[in-house]
């Protein structure tokens, strides 16, 4: 009899670092934070996980950050995770791929593509976002080697002020690139600092965000294929969620981030979720510790009135993580995310101007017509 | 064109794989380049590939594996050999096992 498999993917945030300083990031802290990499996990930990990882039948590391190629073992740690019969998905922003590692990735390929951010189509509104002088560059010289290396990588980006009169010309530029089969993908609904470490800069990234009908406006640029594909996701999950916290994956396999904690989501930083993996292992994580977050309740009155009773829990990224990084609790509703949602559901037609999807009683009904593609009149949406 | 193959030889898997058992399923995954189809990395093997590949060991030729699997499988000695200067060939072509 074989063994279950624990894991299929393993995240691993190598570092918390990065080159770039970008206006929204919820990450990053400066490249030479000499603190923040004296914490860093050791390469001899990083393997020992690994190690784990595959006995744990893990088929696929992400390493992501920060900036992961910032880690001075970048490249013994890629090779070594190979060497064990793993694929390697990086997260990366491009700047610090040089000629050496193009030319690594091209013996060694990582047998996932690599997933490249790209801020800006030109020098100033990259440089906009990323606060770096030289970054479009750099940028531009990493992608021109995974290119010229025939490394297969796909670009994604995030929409922001300095960027957001360019997405066609950079959907265009993008598409040009081999390995792309779809669109790339935005992040826009930006995540405040998830280590909540910085106030100054919440109130920053507060600001940046676009408006939920701006979101939707972008969201619905393809509106067939949007329609479509929502129909889809809201007759198979669509559902108020009661009082369980946890209705996605987290903790069935999760993210060793950059100081040994492995956590069960790679957005949530709560150190009450945490797992030490310096004294224990993955295993004993998600056998033993994992489960007994997963059976958190929402205690938050207000969390109980609204998400635990809105049918739209699953349009919405309200979760743990966005409440620990709003709020520094994991059930208190966000604002911007239940806003959201409801400007897809107006969208959408599931819910009418001004109402509150937790007050709507016959929203299984809302969903069938949906589905069947009856939307009703005073949506005031067309399909 | 079939790469050759003899039963008097001797193979190995190549350095440039690693063989995984994930839940049960046996598959080959390269580490280099040009291992392979470009557009198929990961290979995997059934029961019976499965026991050829454990067989590999850098000492024993085709036709000692072969006697050693016709007491694992069922078929006749010619069906067995057949089969491995087969799944051999096919192996060989794509890099993932070397000739000694």
């Amino acid at each position: 009899m074989k063994k279950e498999p624990y894991i299929t993917r393993l995240d691993i945030e190598l570092t918390e670092r990065c080159n770039n300083n970008c206006i929204h990031c919820y990450i990053n802290l400066p490249d030479d934070d000499l603190c923040a990499k004296k914490k860093e996990l050791s390469t001899d930990k990083i393997k020992e996980i690994l190690k784990e990882a595959v006995s744990l039948d893990c088929m696929t590391i992400r390493f992501t950050g920060g900036e992961p190629l910032l880690r001075e073992d970048f490249e013994e740690l890629y090779v070594f995770t190979r060497k064990q019969g793993l694929k390697v998905l990086i997260f990366t922003n491009a700047t610090l791929i040089n000629k050496r590692l193009a030319e690594l990735f091209s013996r060694i390929p990582p047998l996932e593509k690599i997933e490249v951010t790209v801020y800006g189509i030109n020098k100033n509104s990259y440089e906009a976002v990323t606060g770096k002088k030289g970054s479009f560059k750099a940028a531009e010289k990493g992608i021109k080697l995974l290119l010229k290396n025939k490394i297969p990588f796909v670009v994604k980006s995030a929409v922001l002020p300095p960027n957001k009169n360019e997405t066609d010309k950079f959907e265009k530029w993008a598409m040009a690139i081999p390995d792309m089969d779809r669109l790339p993908s935005k992040s826009m609904f930006f995540d405040l600092r998830c280590r909540r470490d910085n106030e100054i800069k919440n109130r920053f990234i507060k600001k940046l965000r676009i408006t939920p009908e701006e979101g939707i406006g972008i969201l619905t640029r393809e509106k067939d294929k949007y329609i479509k594909e929502m129909k889809e996701f809201c007759s198979k999950f669509t559902r108020p969620p009661g009082d369980d916290l946890f209705s996605c994956g987290a903790g069935f396999s999760g993210c060793a981030d950059a100081y040994g904690y492995f956590l069960p989501c790679i957005m949530l930083k709560c150190p009450d979720t945490a797992y030490d993996l310096k004294n224990g292992t993955l295993e004993d994580a998600i056998v033993n510790f994992f489960p007994k977050i997963r059976a958190m309740r929402a205690k938050n009155k207000d969390y109980l009135k609204r998400c635990a009773k809105c049918f739209l829990k699953s349009l919405c990224e309200q979760c743990p993580a966005k409440s620990w990084m709003e709020h520094g609790t994991l059930d208190t509703p966000v604002e911007y995310f239940c806003e959201i949602a409801h400007a897809q559901a107006k969208f959408l037609g599931l819910v009418k101007p001004h109402e509150k999807a937790w007050e709507v009683t016959d929203w299984k009904e809302r969903l069938r017509n949906f589905s069947r593609n009856v939307i009703p009149a005073e949506a005031g949406i067309q399909t | 064109m079939k790469t050759r193959i003899s039963l008097k030889n001797v193979y190995k898997p190549s350095e440039d794989v690693v063989a995984r058992d994930i839940h049960g399923e046996f598959i080959i995954i390269p580490i280099t380049s040009g291992i392979g189809d470009s557009d198929e990395a990961i290979f995997s093997l059934n029961e019976f590939g499965k026991a050829i590949w454990g067989e590999l060991d850098g000492k024993k030729n085709l036709k000692e594996i072969a006697n050693l699997l016709t007491l694992k499988f069922e078929g006749s000695d010619k069906e067995i050999e057949t089969d491995i200067i087969g799944l051999g060939e096919e192996l060989l072509k794509k890099k993932i096992i070397v000739k000694l």
